[in-house]
């Protein structure tokens, strides 16, 4: 095989798309991951990658407010759209958004590593206002590993959550 | 020394305990704010300057010798900066640190050989990782298969083909210790229980991988930052391996998502780092990805196959066990057999009885290695156990739960000595049943179990486990399986520096792993909390790195909390008294007649006359000439917290010491339904009470029993690191890696009981492997009790769905 030329590690793209209400205009490969622009590009670290390959969840972004695994996509189909990631609820330690508290208030999260993640799941699902079962909440958050909560605080958190936005009115 | 000799006691047991503010209230965690906004500070957040990027070429075959690499495509490419193979470590390093045989020796790339699908035979070190994805894709190797060795007790044949000629044969270790009479207790005993059981091998396998990154620093010092290993504990060992003087290894703690063993000791990650950044002179990150970690991570778990013996008289006690094991260790023996020594510090279970034979013969076939999982070894003991006891208890018509209250060893019996000379310091074992038994309703279940399986066909099963959780583990369960250990090491320390600076705010200093996912330092703010009386969230905590660090062992074996504490309320001692001494001096008291409320220093009976941190800061810093004669300016102390209870095994190895003495206890009963014609399950309630001595935050300790649950659950039903019988490894990505989802894992409902250590500060005991010691147990005794009347007798895990169905669709045809 010979690799010396090989148009997939050459070949750029420039993009505009709205990253966490902000636009970006950027010029990226165009074989780089969603997931790797937001890490590397706009340091977006919060965006963590578990397997690459699109199971465990970890990566999840909103996409025009619908999670998806940005593992899975490349930087360039996100042109035009919306990005969110966990830092448009807070990024700030000390000024928690509902649902970052919610999640602290349960231990909901033991190393951190799908946090972000879920937490951003957590604002999809909730979004609609709905009362949940934990069954079905357990159902939504299924698309996301987590390897040490065992889920429980974590479904809790959900309900915390959903809780906390609908007494204050806030929008998830 | 003979064994129990007993240390001095601490007073926090008993009805004087002194009551806590903040160790057992749920508190919120520390480290949680940073994690909640994503910027837990994990390795591959890390960007240094002129970083390079690493990936690796493993091999695809199990067993062959390399015949020839070619590496120029891949140096063509733009971008790729080097390419490393086997000849290169050889040449410029020594073999990795090694616990096992040292005839096994292994390399961070394979060298002339690889030995199992996923060994590294080349590194590619490029501008960024695409590159050097790109530049792996363009090495060729030419391989001379060898044969397969992939079944371990095939391996142990005298014909089959040797892994490592050195060695000489693929028995990496055997020993049998004998304690008592096995052939009387056997003898003697009115039913005897048969098995042969296979416990199948799974991983810790953390949302995020092992990483490390190394960068030529100066003075000739090189710099490891990683999320794996023993700091202080091991630093010296990884030096050595790349050649160059262990106080030229400055290694720096980096926080990591997840371990549950996976991360301790894991030193191929840093060691290939570092080997890669001295040969390029430049920065260079080497990061698992989840294939990477999959095939080749350095704690593939337990695979353990299992001859087993347990005698019972008819009234239920047991008489003794019979143990032979051959454990699938792998193409290398890293970590040695330590995980047996783990089993062996609870060999006997929460049961009394005194005869005991264990049988080890450590096989090494062409498969990843093992180490560490979440129970260390001692998870699958358990397992064995519970699975004998629970055939004895049906065998003999006796109740589950009644069988093991007839065999507990009782709350006056402690500090008991178990056969093999490990000491259990405390427990209540009837008293955690109790409290389980309390929280479901057994006879409610089990009339539903008839009434379902009459009136709408379902079956319905109840399983009970009653397991020991060890905690706190001394190095001596490393190496007293050989008679002449070349390194017979007693230490396994934690430490701790305080802090409070000039404005009286405080610092804390770690000296091990930085955060694993554990909760280090809400552990150790709680505890500075308790002893100053200041608001744990005030507190600043971080990590040593080693050229700084004092004896540090780390999270490992359940001991961080217990050594944490121990650590911090030492050197809060020491702080409090030179508080004390600088407060005696300015306010012209005697030290005895002040004391510590509420951080500040007060006359016992005039709290009017105190002062508060920042003025005695100001003292230390500032105002030498205001300090006792004598003093030195300052506030800072540290103290390091050594095992508190251990002793020597002795020289023949009929008594192996005390190795593991704060011993927690767990009962689980769980509550499924098992559909004979899919083989799926469901749980219909699931109950866990744990005992882990005195809680220091519920909530947290509820964390670690849930989570350890749900990957015990993994262990059972879902996770499997297959290899088929041509070695070929199949479960290389998370699709065929199952880890349980929400879907699978049910709501278990906790309860807690406190029986505290005599032994520890505060009297804790360490419950991080939670529930993982026991869901195991729990769950194979439900689908066996599901399906009984189709003989369903769980002896494999994971259990598959479809040897349920085959085993009821031959019971059905026999009719
Ligand atoms: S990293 Fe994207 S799904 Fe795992
Ligand atoms: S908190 Fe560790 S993976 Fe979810």
């Amino acid at each position: 095989m010979t690799t010396t030329e090989n148009p997939a590690a050459t070949d750029t793209r420039t993009i505009t798309l709205r990253v966490n209400g902000r636009e970006i205009t950027r010029t990226v490969s165009t074989r780089t991951t969603l997931a790797d622009f937001l890490r590397d590009d706009l340091d977006l670290v919060s965006v963590h990658l578990g397997c690459e390959h699109g199971v465990c969840g970890c990566c999840t972004v909103l996409l025009d407010g619908q999670s998806v695994r940005s593992c899975l996509m490349l930087a360039v189909q996100a042109r035009g759209h919306e990005v969110e990631t966990v830092e448009s609820l807070s990024a700030d330690q000390t000024n928690l958004h509902p649902i970052q508290e919610a999640f602290a208030e349960e231990h909901a999260l033991q190393c951190g590593f799908c946090t972000p993640a879920m937490v951003l799941r957590c604002k999809e699902i909730i979004a609609d206002g709905r009362t949940r079962t934990d069954e079905e909440v357990r159902r939504e958050i299924s698309g996301i590993l987590c390897r040490c909560t065992g889920y429980q605080n974590i479904v809790n958190a959900v309900q915390n959550a959903s809780r906390r936005c609908a007494s204050t009115g806030q929008e998830a | 020394m003979t064994a129990t000799q007993d240390p001095a006691r601490t007073t926090e047991e008993g009805p004087d305990r002194p009551a806590f503010t903040y160790i057992g209230k749920d508190r919120r965690r520390v480290e949680d704010p940073r994690l909640l906004v994503g910027r837990g500070g994990y390795i591959a957040d890390m960007k240094l300057p002129g970083m390079l990027h690493a990936a690796i070429l493993r091999s695809p075959v199990p067993h062959a010798r390399i015949a020839s690499i070619d590496v120029s495509a891949a140096l063509e490419i733009p971008g790729v900066v080097a390419v490393f193979t086997g000849e290169d470590v050889k040449a410029h390093m020594d073999p990795c640190m090694n616990f096992g045989p040292a005839t096994i020796t292994q390399y961070p790339i394979a060298v002339d050989k690889v030995r199992y699908v996923g060994e590294a035979v080349a590194a590619v070190v490029a501008e960024n990782r695409y590159i050097a994805e790109d530049g792996v894709d363009a090495i060729v190797v030419e391989y001379e298969e060898l044969p397969v060795v992939s079944d371990p007790r095939a391996a142990l044949e005298p014909d089959a083909p040797v892994l490592h000629e050195e060695h000489g044969s693929n028995l990496g270790y055997e020993r049998t210790f004998e304690f008592g009479d096995i052939t009387a207790a056997l003898e003697s005993a009115d039913l005897v229980v048969e098995d042969e059981l296979h416990w199948g091998r799974s991983a810790g396998m953390p949302m995020e991988t092992t990483g490390a990154i190394a960068r030529p620093g100066h003075n000739g010092v090189l710099e490891i930052y990683c999320n794996s290993l023993n700091f202080s504990y091991l630093q010296f060992l990884l030096a050595a391996a790349l050649r160059i003087p262990s106080n030229k290894l400055k290694m720096q703690p980096v926080p990591a998502g997840g371990s549950f063993g996976s991360k301790f000791t894991a030193h191929k990650v840093p060691t290939l780092a570092g080997f890669l950044a001295l040969r390029t002179g430049r920065p260079v990150c080497y990061l698992e990805d989840r294939l990477d970690h999959l095939m080749n991570s350095d704690h593939h778990g337990s695979d353990r196959y299992y001859k087993v013996r347990m005698g019972f008289t008819k009234d239920g006690l047991i008489t003794g066990l019979d143990v032979d094991v051959v454990d699938d260790y792998g193409a290398y023996m890293q970590f040695g057999v330590g995980t047996h020594g783990n089993a062996l510090s609870q060999a006997v279970g929460p049961y009394r009885f005194r005869d005991l034979r264990y049988r080890l013969r450590a096989a090494v076939t062409n498969k990843c290695q093992q180490g560490a999982y979440r129970g260390f070894g001692s998870e699958v003991h358990n397992w064995v156990l519970e699975r004998l006891v629970e055939q004895g208890a049906a065998k003999l018509g006796i109740a589950p739960e009644e069988i093991r209250k007839r065999n507990f060893v009782l709350p006056e019996e402690f500090p008991y000595k178990i056969p093999g000379g490990n000491v259990y310091d405390s427990g209540n074992y009837p008293g955690v049943l109790e409290k389980a038994l309390s929280m479901i309703d057994l006879e409610h279940w089990r009339k539903e179990k008839e009434r379902l399986r009459r009136e709408e066909n379902r079956y319905i099963g109840i399983g009970i486990a009653t397991t020991q959780e060890r905690s706190v583990f001394s190095s001596t369960e490393f190496w007293f399986w050989f008679d002449e250990p070349p390194f017979p090491i007693t230490s396994s320390p934690e430490s701790a520096t305080i802090t409070i600076d000039p404005t009286g705010a405080f610092q804390l200093l770690l000296h091990c792993q930085a955060m694993w996912g554990n909760s280090p330092e809400t552990v150790a703010t709680t505890i500075l909390a308790e002893e100053f009386g200041i608001e744990p969230e005030s507190v600043n905590v971080s990590y040593a790195d080693t050229s700084r660090a004092l004896p540090g062992t780390g999270p490992g074996g359940s001991r961080f909390t217990v050594m944490v504490a121990g650590a911090v309320r030492g050197a809060a001692r020491k702080l409090k008294k030179k508080l004390i001494d600088i407060a005696a001096h300015t306010l012209e008291v005697a030290p005895e007649d002040l004391e510590l409320v509420a951080a500040r220093v007060q006359v016992r009976g005039a709290p009017e006359r105190s002062l508060g941190l920042p003025e005695l800061a100001a003292s230390a810093y500032f105002f030498a000439l205001n300090l006792p004669p004598g003093m030195q300016s300052g506030l800072e102390e540290s103290y390091t917290y050594d095992h508190p209870y251990t002793t020597l095994p002795s020289p023949d190895r009929s008594d192996l010491g005390v190795f593991y003495p704060i011993m927690g206890h767990a009962c689980h009963i769980a509550v499924m339904e098992v559909d004979p014609d899919t083989g799926m399950t469901k749980f219909l309630d699931y109950v866990a009470v744990h005992d882990a001595g005195t809680v220091v935050n519920p909530k947290s300790l509820g964390g670690h029993v849930t989570g350890g649950a749900a990957q015990g659950l993994g262990s059972t039903l879902y996770e499997e690191l297959a290899y088929d019988a041509d070695g070929q490894f199949r479960s290389s990505t998370f699709l065929d890696y199952l880890v349980p989802t929400a879907n699978e894992v049910p709501p278990f409902r906790i309860g807690h009981v406190e029986t505290p250590s005599p032994y520890t500060e505060y009297g804790i005991k360490g419950g991080g492997e939670g529930g993982r010691m026991v869901t195991p147990s729990a769950v194979s005794a439900a689908i066996d009790d599901a399906l009984r009347e189709y003989g369903m007798h769980v002896r494999e895990l994971p259990i598959k769905p479809a040897d349920i169905v085959a085993t009821v669709q031959a019971a059905r045809a026999k009719g």
